[in-house]
């Protein structure tokens, strides 16, 4: 039996703090990324970009960048305006929603860009 | 009034209550019994026998039938099919007036439906198998307090099933040393710890202790994680007055969700318990105990899926579903068919999942199927794969079995739920390469790698008693 590991998650380490769904995973690549934001269009999902200062992510609402892109299927423009986002903001965590209008959910929302101090 | 004057005596059920001619209306509620009569006992009769003991008739004749309009108030066979598979049983389809009920009452349908007549002696065996209840009676209950959309916004788990656990041992834990696990388990991962269901208030540990510590290890484990938390404190008591209370201290110390036993505290306590849960915004979790006294045998008894409907229109946010995969019962392409009856708006007639009639339920809100029962972290593909988002996947000994402890053991399921689903996303056959999206996540987590190799040969691999009643000779 291997020996017996410590789980390293503290209070006074912001890097701790989590962010919700692919938060356990390594920041993926930008083929990775690619493809969830392909799977959001896919589902028919309307996507719309947010982000927050780390200490601020665990709240209801982040700032909403501009407004959701409605109807927008291109990834490559989904994803300049993510990173729009970022440049303006590059601190922050920058997420992208699929708005799920049958649902009246999310359908998704995972953060493309982590905020400062996240690996 | 066609004929003149009261005669006494015993008819033949089916000459009143058997009517193949019928047209069921939209109204109607509509139930399909499994019926394995006794040897010699006709079927039409039989059918008829049960269409009349489960609503108007009884043994004889009575000159009080003539008071009122029977043609409108009673039950009527009006379709019998064979059972595959099966040389002596039958499906009696029967239509109920919509009259016969009390509204909003799941207590009134089922003692109508599954009361004396589950005793006849002219039966040897008999199976609620489903029932079709109309929108008209739908819209008279009050169903799940939250549903799955709100629980979603209020827990803030999005684009992912929701991860739980059950603590471990069942009984005999303190309420500090109990909190600890539960602590541990949130803090690695997980979304909610649950209490076990026969977990409600004994010596070693009384509720108000419990309710406590686990409070603050949900409190403190949302700061350390950044993420939302819960615990289903069990509510489950011996009266509805004690039931009441442990919910309204639950309600005060600002946790999101309670929990209730539906089966074993029974459907008016659970109806009152829902409709407190939707008044106070609390989430309700719903677990099962006693179900498969009732489900498990084929021939005989009430069929889940029956249970989850009725259960939807008593109300409650989650319920559990088997897990197909995991050490408890439950057929695969029976499962999808009652988790669509615990989730989706309009549930159509399919036979291959055991749907026999076209289920609507309008705007009620859904509830999540709870996977649990002996799953750890390699059936986790294939539990996405058959539930989808909407659920939450319960693992108690899958976490609290880790050999570094509860939060390796929440933080390996929770890399691997994501895992998952982010294949998932990315168009992967989820239990095809299964393997594949295990080992690789595992790269990046120790604690999932240990996880594996742990839990690598446990399969509970036996053979389903109640499986779909299809042709096999």
């Amino acid at each position: 039996m291997s020996k017996v590991q410590d789980y390293p998650s503290r209070l006074g380490d912001n890097s701790s703090r989590k962010f919700e769904t692919f938060s356990y995973l390594p920041a993926m690549n930008d083929k990775q990324i690619r493809q969830q934001v392909q799977y959001i269009v896919d589902q028919g999902y309307n996507p719309g970009v947010e982000h927050t200062e780390v200490e601020n992510a665990m709240e209801n609402y982040w700032y909403m960048w501009k407004l959701p892109l409605f109807g927008e299927t291109d990834v490559d423009t989904i994803l300049a305006e993510c990173k729009e986002c970022h440049d303006a903001n590059p601190d922050n965590h920058v997420r992208l929603i699929g708005y799920d209008n049958y649902a009246q959910s999310q359908g998704a929302s995972m953060v493309i860009y982590r905020g400062k101090g996240f690996k | 009034m066609a004929k003149k004057g009261y005669d006494a005596g015993v008819k033949e059920y089916r000459d009143t209550y058997w009517m193949p001619e019928y047209e069921p209306k939209d109204t109607d509620i509509l139930a399909c019994f499994k019926i394995t009569p006794q040897p010699g006992v006709p079927r039409e009769e039989v059918a008829a026998a049960v269409a009349a003991e489960s609503s108007t008739g009884t043994w004889t004749t009575v000159w009080t039938d003539l008071l009122t309009d029977l043609d409108h108030y009673k039950g009527r066979a009006y379709r019998i099919e064979d059972v595959p598979g099966s040389d002596d049983a039958i499906y009696a389809f029967i239509a109920y007036p919509i009259d016969l009920f009390e509204e909003g009452s799941i207590v009134n349908v089922l003692t109508s439906l599954v009361g004396n007549v589950f005793g006849f002696k002219a039966l040897r065996a008999l199976r609620l198998e489903d029932i079709r209840f109309p929108i008209a009676y739908v819209m008279t209950c009050g169903g799940p307090p939250n549903g799955i959309q709100v629980e979603r916004d209020k827990m803030n788990k999005y684009g992912r099933p929701m991860l739980g656990c059950t603590i471990k041992p069942k009984l005999g834990l303190s309420a500090k040393n109990y909190g600890r696990a539960c602590y541990e388990g949130l803090r690695g991962g997980l979304d909610f710890t649950k209490d076990d269901e026969n977990v409600n208030s004994q010596p070693f540990m009384r509720w108000r202790d419990r309710f406590g510590f686990v409070q603050d290890a949900i409190e403190r484990a949302e700061r350390e994680t950044g993420e939302r938390k819960g615990h289903y404190l069990n509510v489950t008591a011996p009266t509805p007055e004690e039931m009441y209370k442990r919910a309204e201290y639950a309600k005060e110390l600002g946790t999101p969700i309670i929990m209730h036993d539906f089966f074993t505290a029974g459907f008016t306590a659970n109806t009152g318990l829902a409709n407190w849960c939707r008044d106070n915004g609390l989430l309700l979790h719903i677990h099962r105990a006693m179900h498969a006294v009732v489900d498990r045998n084929p021939n005989h008894g009430i069929h889940f899926r029956v249970l989850a409907k009725c259960l939807r229109l008593s109300g409650g946010d989650h319920m559990h579903s088997g897990t197909v995969v995991g050490k408890l019962e439950g057929d695969r392409e029976s499962t999808l068919g009652w988790i669509d009856c615990m989730r989706d708006s309009f549930i159509k007639e399919d036979r291959s999942r055991g749907i026999f009639f076209d289920q609507d339920f309008g705007s009620m809100p859904g509830m999540l199927p709870v996977a649990s029962g002996g799953i750890h972290v390699w059936h986790m593909p294939a539990l996405v794969n058959i539930f989808g988002d909407d659920s939450v996947l319960q693992f108690g000994g899958g976490t609290l079995g880790h050999p570094w402890g509860n939060a390796a053991g929440a933080a390996a399921n929770r890399v691997a739920v994501e895992a998952c689903v982010e294949a998932r996303n990315a168009g992967k056959d989820l239990e095809k390469e299964s393997k594949e999206i295990l080992t690789s996540a595992a790269k990046h987590s120790p604690e999932l790698k240990i996880a594996m190799e742990t839990w690598k040969e446990i399969k509970f691999e036996f053979d389903t008693v109640d499986k779909l009643d299809i042709v096999h000779k």
